[in-house]
């Protein structure tokens, strides 16, 4: 019921007291998980999602494989006690949904073609969910594909942009998402300057879908220089440890 | 024009050069733009941009020396694991030096599941698995040694500039050692001693392998520890 709530204040805060191009706090770290190939986690808010990678590998079942590129392959999953009320385990519509709309987001930025007849499959575990994990998801996969090595174009990261009590915001949360009017989901190659996935939930004019849009790509943006840390971290991670030995 | 310092770290997407270069190792070229395809550090050459690797993966190249290990036994041939995307198959008559005959060889006798043997790749491309070949002089099953696993991106450190870094492993350690292309490397040494040590060292240049002087300070830490043994 919107209109009951309050999600904008009269100073125009959020509820979560930002401002409305505000993103949320956001910690990322690569290469957590040591049975996976490459890895990366998330925190944006209250979001916290682990992404894994494999590959390139052989295709399982063998039919799969494609003659003249891999094939990529993409699981979104939410765990059990991501929301507030129990998720029941089994991937739902949503969920294969979000799978495939994060695959393709991905698709564009990876040089399929360099690996015919292998598989790259990347999991994507969300482990307390609050609104924008599509767009986390798909930030924390292109980590971890750059973790595991994997050639590619452009990282992809992606941010939602959206309207709440008629005012244009940045980076939705779970309460705006779905009390809000409108909610724009961009992923975003920031080098190439390519986006990679849009989607419209809600009603906005061409105007606001447009202001909206670009406040989305703004975000990716920032989002970008918190993902090159992350990566660059890695790097500094491993030359400390050197220097640690040489001591 | 370059738009980094040289052994920078860059990740995928980055732009590092415009102009008249060649696109090296881990990028790509589009137009007269360079970029980055790979989480790694920049070098610039004179002509050639390339990004040395922080993680890779092996795949096979017509020619390279590889370690492999025999996961199936078929009715002219074996199927062997190369630590890569692509499984290897072994022909029957690229193993044997007599000819193979279906009906009256059993293959199991010559190389079994779970043997490891030093091979090199005759054909490969986009359309076919790799295909090894054991036949020539210094290939064939391994016997006795130890495995050490690295990333195939560390390799070329390993090896050195002009394999100095190899022969100077070799000659500290007195150990024999293989490296496989795929980053498998096997040790071979006149007692464990000699062994741990050499592996010691590889697990050491594996981790500080994008760190200057190396074969310097590996050497050093070598004749250290053999000091403190005697």
């Amino acid at each position: 019921m919107s209109g009951k709530i309050r999600l904008i204040n009269e100073n125009g805060l959020r509820v979560d007291g930002r401002r409305p191009n505000e993103l949320r706090p956001i910690k990322m770290e690569v290469g957590v998980l040591s049975n996976a190939d490459g890895s990366a986690y998330i925190e944006q808010g209250k979001n916290k999602i682990l992404a894994a990678v494999y590959g390139p590998r052989e295709v399982h079942p063998r039919h799969l494989a494609l003659p003249d590129r891999s094939l990529l392959r993409c699981r979104y999953h939410m765990a059990p006690f991501s929301v507030e009320e129990r998720k029941s385990p089994a991937p739902s519509r949503r969920e294969i949904e979000l799978s495939k709309v994060i695959k393709e987001a991905l698709e564009p930025a990876i040089f399929l073609e360099k690996f015919p007849r292998t598989s790259i499959d990347i999991f994507i575990e969300v482990l307390q969910a609050d609104g924008g994990t599509r767009c986390a998801g798909t930030t924390v996969a292109a980590l971890a594909l750059a973790d595991a090595g994997i050639p590619m174009r452009d990282l992809v990261v992606a941010c939602a942009a959206g309207k709440v009590d008629g005012v244009l915001v940045l980076d939705l949360n779970d309460i705006e998402d779905k009390e809000g009017e409108a909610d724009v989901p961009v992923a975003y190659m920031p080098n190439l300057g390519l986006i990679s996935l849009l989607q419209m939930d809600g009603s906005l004019t061409i105007e606001e879908f447009n202001q909206s849009l670009n406040l989305a790509m703004e975000g990716c943006k920032q989002i970008y220089k918190f993902q090159k840390e992350a990566l660059r971290s890695r790097y500094v991670t491993i030359k400390e440890e050197v220097e640690e030995c040489l001591r | 024009m370059f738009f980094f310092e040289n052994r920078q770290v860059v990740t995928p997407g980055d732009l590092l050069a415009e102009g008249d270069y060649i696109a090296g190792n881990n990028t790509y070229k589009e137009g007269s733009r360079i970029y980055a395809s790979r989480l790694g550090l920049v070098e610039y050459g004179e002509k050639v941009v390339q990004v040395v690797a922080l993680n890779t993966f092996y795949i096979p190249s017509v020619g390279d020396q590889v370690i492999g290990k025999i996961e199936d036994v078929n009715i002219n041939g074996w199927v062997v694991n190369i630590n890569s995307p692509y499984q290897a198959t072994l022909r029957a008559s690229e193993a044997l030096n007599k000819p193979f005959r279906q009906q009256k060889d059993d293959l199991t006798r010559f190389l079994d599941v779970g043997d490891l043997i030093f091979a090199k790749i005759i054909s490969f491309d986009r359309t076919i698995d790799p295909v090894l070949t054991i036949k020539e002089p210094g290939l064939g099953k391994i016997t006795q040694g130890q495995i050490v696993k690295v990333s195939p991106a560390k390799i070329p450190r390993i090896i050195g500039r002009k394999a100095s870094m190899i022969n100077m492993l070799k000659n500290e350690t007195e150990c024999k050692i293989t490296v496989g292309q795929n980053g498998i490397i096997l040790i071979s040494g006149p007692s464990p001693e000699h062994e741990r040590l050499a592996i010691m060292a590889i697990e050491k240049i594996a981790q500080e392998a994008h760190t200057s002087g190396l074969t310097d300070r590996i050497t050093e830490m070598i004749r250290k520890e053999k000091g403190a043994k005697k």
